[in-house]
């Protein structure tokens, strides 16, 4: 192995993220040891299915946090945008690239309404998500009532379903709208923060505000590009979550944008900035996918899920913190 | 900046007022109110009115008060609403399981003491939260967001997500009785709001949370056991939430696991529109209460207005980055 290789290694056995993955594995194992069903391509499938919606939002909050802003009004962004769009669609008619169109233009322009606020009016991300939150949400449901929709466009209901294939008996898969939104979402944004000059340069605006804008950074142009990403990401899982759903419910999604931001520290990015990765989102992710599956499938009341939920959150981020504090104390007495 | 004869009104009246956010506030609960005079009239002041504010004012209050501690030291404490449910929950069930039957000294003795183990459950999830934040330097959005799931899971697996209800005459009076025409709740607010207000500015300890909200490094190497402070303060923080537990049982005479989750971002709405510097270090208990009233006073009037709760929401929200905005429009250097 030539050295270079090794080094990384060394450095990845450190990451947060190797934890991670150990402690996924772990549970993985010993999961599929206690119940047959776990280890299967149907439980897969189902779980990358029914998390989709969790992991495009975490992706667009994991960009928003490198940058070192935070945003919490994606929910309500996504319930706007699913009812404009799917109205829309509904009155007047559209095929996919319309509706996807449409709630990523409706995601991008509340996006850049946040970073307006953030930037222009030199408010803290904090303050502004928590408004705009209210804001777009309370105008949704004054103006729609709350009403539910539950005729969606036959096409938009059917869904799509590609590269079928059959493993085992009577079973058939495939890529369904779910997984292949999040595998695109995955992939673009790995892309954007690994693979481009603005990505580098968003981990700089995170890292070190003053000093990204010293070093001739467009400031203002990164966080518009930013805050509108996390919108069009709401856009996109909005649609994926009615087309799942069958229906477009507006006070359901508000509520979980803890759950998001959940996901994403666990999977180590850091509230300051600067830190955080698209594995470590995959894997956090991942974690909370499989323990709430895992606690269905061990037969436990899914009352007790949540509670399993925070012992595990707990744990992690403190584990985490403790071996931080362990490294710089080791590093301090070097 | 520096064109001082020509400042505006507003900057004379921030000046006098010796804080932008209370003189702010200030202006804006006189507009409030002389709009509503206008458009509602003499309804808008009536008793019944007033009195139905001061009901629903102390609960989003406490727990204000209680998130609001947490953002001084520079924190946040996401758990206060599911510690207020678990243990409002074991105070519900000590009383239903308890009380009936039983009279005299021990039908006063159980409520006192299904009471103390509310504050009792309060005080460990403080301590919890403090030692994971302050001992293991967990940032206090992940410690309080794993404790707030914790919580709520252990109260829904405890009660099976099923509301408990039916308490005896002195809890329901705390929650809707009244001492002279004012609400017992008010008091309840009242008597948290001046002890915390009398901790803030005239202890040391006081002293020493507003120093860590705006430097804690810098506070730690002064001297300062910053992690006993730390600890301290989501113990308090986690208290007023329990006692904000027995106002909303004794409101709705039940208890649930579920309850009040709205309220959550609605307290750090409240307290940063009430001057409470978001990443610590400023704000005080007026400001917080001023915040309180104005948001009170647009949900009443909205309500007698016959418009949507949610319009409200959207008010709200409209509201916090007006008031947010002020300093830069005013010219004011902001930190």
């Amino acid at each position: 192995m030539p050295e270079s290789h090794i080094a990384s290694f060394g450095r990845f056995r450190r990451s947060h993220e190797f934890w991670l993955l150990i402690v996924i594995l772990g549970l993985c194992a010993s999961l599929g040891f206690a119940n047959a069903q776990f280890l299967t391509m149907q439980n897969l499938f189902d779980l990358l299915t029914s998390y989709a919606f969790v992991g495009i939002l975490a992706l667009g909050l994991l960009v928003v946090l490198i940058a070192g802003g935070i945003d919490i009004s994606f929910t309500a962004t996504a319930s706007v945008a699913q009812y404009i769009t799917l109205s829309i669609a509904n009155a007047y008619g559209a095929n996919w690239i319309g509706v996807f169109a449409i709630a990523i233009g409706i995601g991008g322009a509340l996006g850049a309404l946040n970073a307006i606020f953030i930037q222009k009016f030199r408010i803290p991300s904090i303050i502004v998500s928590v408004a705009t939150l209210n804001i777009f949400y309370g105008l949704l449901i004054f103006f729609t009532g709350g009403k539910y929709i539950y005729s969606l466009p036959d096409w938009f209901a059917a869904g799509i379903f590609w590269f079928e294939f059959e493993w085992g008996k009577d079973s058939s898969y495939g890529v369904n709208l779910q997984i292949l939104a999040l595998a695109l979402a995955f992939l673009v944004t790995w892309l954007l923060l690994n693979r481009t000059n603005i990505g580098r340069q968003i981990y700089a605006l995170g890292g070190n505000a003053d000093a990204a804008q010293r070093l001739g950074f467009h400031i203002f142009g990164l966080n518009i590009l930013v805050y509108c990403y996390m919108g069009v990401m709401a856009g996109i899982a909005s649609l994926i979550q009615a087309q799942l759903a069958q229906s477009v419910a507006p006070t359901v999604l508000v509520g979980k944008e803890l759950d998001v931001v959940a996901a994403v520290v666990i999977g180590g990015a850091s509230l300051m900035g600067g830190t955080g990765t698209v594995l470590g989102t995959f894997l956090g992710l991942t974690l909370l996918a499989v323990l709430q599956n895992g606690i269905i499938l061990l037969g436990i009341s899914s009352y007790w899920s949540p509670f399993f939920v925070g012992l595990v959150i707990l744990i992690s981020v403190s584990a985490t913190a403790w071996s931080q504090r362990e490294r710089r104390t080791r590093g301090a007495r070097r | 900046m520096s064109n001082a004869p020509t400042l505006s009104l507003g900057r004379r009246m921030v000046g006098l007022a010796g804080s932008g956010t209370v003189a702010t506030l200030l202006l804006l609960l006189l507009a409030l109110w002389a709009v509503f005079a206008i458009t509602i009239g003499d309804r808008f002041f009536s008793v019944n009115t007033l009195q139905s504010m001061a009901f629903q004012m102390p609960e989003l209050g406490i727990l204000s008060l209680a998130m609001m501690l947490a953002l001084l030291s520079g924190g946040l404490n996401l758990s206060i609403i599911a510690t207020a449910n678990l243990s409002g929950l074991t105070i519900a069930f000590l009383l239903t399981r308890y009380i009936p039957g039983s009279q005299g000294l021990a039908w006063v003795g159980i409520q006192v003491l299904a009471i103390t183990a509310g504050f009792a459950v309060a005080a460990l999830v403080g301590l919890l939260n403090g030692f994971v934040i302050a001992y293991l330097g967990v940032s206090p959005i992940l410690a309080t967001l794993g404790t707030m799931t914790l919580c709520k899971g252990l109260a829904i697996g405890l009660s099976h997500g099923n509301v408990i209800s039916g308490f005896p005459e002195p809890i329901v009076f705390i929650g809707n009785g009244t001492v002279f025409g004012v609400p017992f709740a008010l008091i309840v607010l009242a008597f948290c709001a001046l002890p915390v207000a009398l901790m803030l500015n005239m202890t040391p300890f006081g002293a020493k949370v507003y120093m860590i909200g705006s430097n804690e490094k810098a506070t730690r190497y002064s001297g300062v056991n910053t992690r006993a402070v730390l600890l301290k303060l989501y113990v308090f923080s986690s208290l007023l939430a329990g006692v904000a537990a027995v106002v909303m049982l004794a409101r709705f005479n039940s208890a649930n696991a579920a309850y009040g989750e709205s309220y959550l971002l609605v307290t750090i709405l409240a307290a940063v529109l009430g001057g409470i510097d978001p990443f610590g270090g400023f704000g005080k208990v007026g400001g917080l209460l001023l915040a309180l009233i104005i948001l009170q006073v647009i949900s009443s009037a909205f309500n007698l207005l016959n418009l949507s709760q949610f319009l409200t929401l959207a008010i709200w929200g409209g509201i916090l980055i007006a008031v947010a905005a002020v300093p830069r429009f005013a010219g004011k250097v902001q930190r």
